[in-house]
């Protein structure tokens, strides 16, 4: 057993903890600079391992440090205190402990140097993010995160199986890349993927997420999909599969946040699509694709937050959440539009914001690896990005028609948590060079070339005018759309009855006939298993006599065979 | 030190011994304090025990100074001296629980019955436990099962009763199946003790009365464990007992049945007889799998807690079976070590039932509302548990189901590893419907204020004991897994 430092992450969860004794003024003061002091202190540690211990038999190193790991490590930690800023003031506190502890997960699994702790602390994580929306404290985020804990435990159940067969198959617990091609590893990237919402469960993601608090969006955004990315990068780099995986959830994001009305939704539905570049990015699998995947999730978090904290704003002020309840909040929440700007252009990689020099590093990666068709619809889906989230958010959020309200901007710590991220989207695309140093592998790629800016300008000029061509067809109207999560909901509804889901919708018509089925399927469960059902009552003796008599049969006749 | 060499007898004499003294002290102060002690100090010995066995290898104790085979052996190896442990530490820890939870539930008039009921029923099971005689063990089974039997009807519920002659109905036709088989191999071999047994058993495997013989053992003892199907006596015995009564027999009980179906398994038949001439493995698995969805389905349903909990701890036992079937060191270690992690987990939220029961007067499901902020400790301590059940990694439970996972692979046996994590799923859904009823819906009543009702102290620290203990034992394996392994290998004849 060897101790050189304390884990960070764990510095995180436990200090989470002890924040429940503080009250007052002391409580704020201590939940601001909790997470400056896990950034300080991960800033310290050396590369290497350098905690180490026995467990069941197996190594476990739950600190080993390197670049990558550092590089997400940070990310989180900066979220973490963004977050807690943001959420201070307006969040239930259990929100922000809830958060701190999912937050200590994350930075526990981008140190974790073996499949154990990662598996430790994802399934803290699990735990802890469904906290945070439960924190929400309404009925609908009560009931999204029952599904949201199931599909996550059965996430967790597949990895856990993955990394049991990895080490049967004596591999040994060491967090290493590793290729799938037996049960183990396939069954590890299975459990990885399901956090990073691929497909095909990738509803999970926009079915709870928008039901969380405005301050608990942002940070569920934040760890759970990226701390999927890092494992895959630490994991699977060059998988291929990932790359069509990847494409997958870029345009399946990008299709469903087109159709959807909901703010919060289409961001939720942006958070995929955007996974979805860095998943390519692993799946390609060169230094400069890993670099760009880890640049793009470092980058992503921060704008990613700062749209949600905008449209958070925008529900915490007017309580409304619908494109077509709002409209012309420009002029009463000015800050809220500029930063909501800002976002939409970093996530749409305008030039000068910290999108356009990761995002381009993916495509790049591509062309370097003679992926033409992957380039092209990496591309493509660039257009597409700013369609449905650097316009169309901003657009009918705080323009296009006026809906009347005047809302102020938030109030202050949401303000400075805005300016903050605000500051770090341009800031990184103006100074490249800082991120680029982070970078696991060394960088050689200069984003600021003149072909390079006019290609992305033209890009986003074409699609930009194309939207507003278009804007009749993208004219939201009061519509739900319909998913693959509706097969679990619907299932686990009926299972639970309490939890069943009331959403229905006009789609539903076509899916009656197998819910009819599946009502039967329960019905008969239930029949069975129900209280009055025949597996759970009160038998009456003599049953159980016949039962041992037949058994005593069995055991009788299999000595004849 | 003298006293150390009998200490095995030691062991069962202490409660039986204090048992009629608790009546004859009639005072429901008294006689707790009498079966505390007794308790305390069986546990005491349990440990003595277990330090000096997994040192210096098993002991055996000659009862009378008669020698086996002819006089009662008492033997105590890496297995049961585990068991033991388990046992009397369980036994000793619901006793704190007991003085609040049967004055409240019984009463003070007949709390003497109660306290030597205990002792005796604890003085059984240890007996079970630590005899090396095969009829020995009838006889000790019996005084464990008849008081059983007696601290089961003292519920305060009118069902209990019924409850607890279908439970004495069933148990006297395990035991007389046991009893059988014991004849049978009696009659075989000419002998009692389990380790005469087996030496005579081997080159006689295939007599038709050593296969008869095997055959009423098993399924007797099935009975006594509630292995499915023939777990029907269960769920009211646990659901209608007094709150410690069920704590205790839930942690126990099964579990020394099972340790039992371990000794005549692997000791007496021997691992070649059981699981390769007799298809043992195979029926056991079907059952186990059985057990783990069916009973977990039924317990989803449920809207007595402790009656779901009943449920749940028959899909627990399916998991236990379920690795000793498997018959290889990793199999067994899994099953035992789950008999220890489950007994810990179970206990806890038993006793976090009782503690409910006290303050509210009921266990049922609807009755639940509000219950995180009207008795926080207990309520986090039901969600604890609950992660236990689940196997939430750093609890007991993730421990459990990590080396029968390793087991099941080990076999190559990829659907079953497949089968046990997602049955693991189906207790998400039980925990999650009373932890939702206890934080999210809102106290029973219309809009009153909701004042604090939280269990005394005398009954939240016992209950806390037992959940720290499953999350202790999920952190630091040393102890429970090296024990279970030396089980395993004890066992298995491997070590």
């Amino acid at each position: 057993m060897t101790i050189e430092a304390f884990p960070p992450g764990l510095l995180l969860i436990l200090g989470a903890v002890l924040l429940l004794l503080l009250r007052g003024r002391a409580r704020e003061a201590v939940t601001l600079v909790l997470p400056v002091a896990v950034l300080a202190h991960l800033w310290t540690l050396p590369d290497g391992v350098l905690l180490q211990f026995s467990f069941l038999g197996m190594a476990v190193e739950p600190l080993e440090v390197d670049a990558l790991s550092r590089l997400f490590a940070t990310i989180f930690a900066i979220m973490a205190a963004a977050g807690a800023l943001y959420a201070i003031r307006q969040s239930r506190f259990l929100e922000i402990i809830a958060a701190y502890i999912y937050a200590g997960g994350a930075i526990g699994v981008a140190f974790a140097g073996d499949l154990i702790t990662v598996f430790v602390f994802w399934e803290v994580m699990a735990l802890a993010s469904t906290m945070v929306l439960w924190a929400a404290g309404n009925e609908n985020a009560w009931k999204a995160s029952f599904r949201y804990l199931m599909i996550h435990l059965l996430g967790g159940v597949v990895l856990m199986a993955g990394i049991v067969a990895h080490v049967q198959a004596g591999n040994g617990t060491d967090f290493v890349a590793m290729k799938p091609e037996d049960v183990g590893t396939w069954l590890i990237l299975i459990g990885f993927l399901l956090n990073a919402a691929a497909p095909p469960l990738s509803a999970w993601l926009a079915d709870a997420y928008p039901e969380a608090s405005p301050g608990g969006m942002v940070f569920l955004s934040a760890f759970t999909t990226k701390t999927a990315v890092y494992v895959l990068l630490r994991g699977f780099p060059g998988a291929e599969i990932l790359v069509f995986v990847g494409l997958y959830m870029v345009f399946y994001g990008i299709i469903y946040a087109l159709l959807e009305n909901d703010m919060r939704r289409i961001l939720a539905y942006s958070i995929v699509n955007q996974v979805g570049f860095m998943v390519t990015g692993v799946g390609i699998g060169t230094e400069m694709a890993l670099n760009g995947a880890a640049a793009h999730a470092f980058a992503h978090i921060i704008y990613k937050a700062l749209l949600l904290m905008s449209a958070g704003s925008v529900l915490h002020m007017t309580g409304k959440r619908k494109c077509t309840d709002l409209g012309g909040l420009f002029q009463s929440m000015p800050l809220t539009t500029i930063c909501g700007i800002i976002g939409a252009l970093a996530i749409s990689s305008f030039p000068l914001t910290s999108g356009f020099i990761s995002k381009s590093m993916i495509g790049q990666a591509a062309v370097d690896s003679n992926m033409a068709v992957v380039w092209f619809l990496l591309t493509a889906a660039s257009a597409g990005v700013f369609l449905h989230a650097g316009i169309k958010f901003p657009w009918f959020v705080f323009f296009q028609k006026d809906s009347g309200l005047r809302p102020k901007d938030p109030p202050l710590n949401m303000r400075w948590a805005m300016i903050l991220f605000a500051f770090l989207c341009i800031a990184i695309g103006v100074f490249p060079g800082t991120l680029y140093a982070l970078l696991p592998y060394p960088v050689d790629y200069v984003p600021y070339t003149a072909p390079h800016v006019i290609n992305i300008l033209q890009l986003l000029l074409f699609s930009g005018a194309a939207f507003f061509v278009c804007l009749p067809m993208m004219k939201r109207t009061l519509t739900i759309s319909l998913d693959f999560d509706w097969f679990y909901r619907k299932f686990f509804g009926i299972l639970g009855k309490e939890f069943s889901y009331l959403g229905v919708d006009a789609y539903a018509a076509a899916w009656t006939a197998l819910e009819r089925r599946l009502e039967r399927f329960i019905t008969r469960i239930f029949k069975h298993h129900g209280p009055a059902g025949v597996m759970a009552r009160t038998w009456p003796t003599g049953s159980t006599a016949l039962w041992m008599a037949i058994l005593l049969l069995v055991y009788l006749l299999l000595t004849y065979v | 030190m003298i006293a150390s060499v009998h200490f095995p007898i030691l062991q069962i004499v202490l409660p039986l011994l204090l048992a009629p003294v608790c009546v004859l002290l009639r005072g429901a102060r008294l006689a707790w304090f009498t079966a505390l002690t007794a308790s305390w100090g069986a546990f005491g010995i349990a440990v003595a025990l277990l330090y000096d066995v997994l040192a210096g290898g098993p002991v055996s104790y000659a009862v009378g100074g008669w020698n086996a085979p002819w006089g009662i052996e008492l033997r105590v190896d890496a297995a049961n001296a585990f068991v033991l442990t388990i046992v009397a530490g369980i036994g000793a820890v619901v006793m704190i629980f007991a003085r609040k939870s049967v004055e409240h539930e019984i009463g003070d008039s007949r709390a003497y019955l109660f306290y030597s009921a205990y002792l005796l029923c604890l003085a059984g099971l240890l007996g079970v436990t630590v005899t090396g005689d095969a009829f020995n063990l009838f006889v000790f089974l019996e005084i464990s099962s008849l008081s059983s039997y007696v601290l089961i009807s003292l519920g305060k519920d009118r069902r209990a009763l019924y409850a607890a002659y279908q439970y004495l109905i069933l148990g006297t036709i395990g035991a007389t199946f046991y009893l059988i088989g014991v004849g049978l191999l009696y009659q075989v071999t000419g002998t009692l003790n389990m380790m005469d047994l087996a030496q005579r058993i081997g080159g006689q495997e295939d007599l038709r009365g050593v296969h008869v013989a095997f055959a009423f053992l098993t399924v007797g003892i099935s009975l006594k464990l509630a292995l499915f199907p023939l777990h029907f006596w269960l769920p009211n015995a646990y659901a209608y007992a007094p709150s410690a009564v069920t704590g205790f027999m839930a942690a126990t009980a099964t579990k020394v049945s099972v340790y039992v179906l371990l000794r005549v398994f692997f000791t007496i038949f021997g691992v070649d007889f059981s699981f390769g001439q007799m298809p043992l493995g195979e029926i056991l698995m079907i059952l186990a799998v059985a057990a783990m969805f069916a009973a977990s389905t039924v317990a989803i349903f449920q809207n007595d807690v402790k009656r779901m909990l009943a449920y749940s701890s028959v899909a627990q036992i399916g998991y236990i079976v379920l690795g000793i079937g498997m018959a290889s060191v990793t199999g067994v270690q899994a099953g035992v070590l789950h008999l220890f992690n489950h007994a810990l987990i179970k206990g806890g939220l038993f006793l976090a039932m009782g503690c409910i029961a006290y303050s509210i007067g009921s266990t049922h499901i609807r009755d639940l509302g509000g219950l995180g902020k009207r008795m926080p400790w207990t309520a986090a301590a039901f969600v604890a548990g609950g992660f236990g059940l689940i196997g939430i990694p750093m609890t007991a439970g993730f421990v459990s189901k990590w080396y029968l996972v390793l087991a099941a692979l080990e076999q190559g046996w990829w659907w079953i590893a497949v089968l046990i994590l997602l049955s693991s799923l189906l207790a998400v859904l039980y925990v999650w419907k009373v932890v939702e009823r206890m934080y999210f819906q809102p106290a029973g009543g219309t809009g009153e204020t909701v004042e604090r009702a939280e269990a005394p102290l005398g009954l939240l620290i016992p209950t806390w004991i037992l959940i720290v203990a499953s999350i202790w034992f999920g952190i630091d394996t040393r102890l429970s897994a090296g024990a279970a392994l030396e089980a395993a290998k004890t066992l298995l004849g491997a070590g």
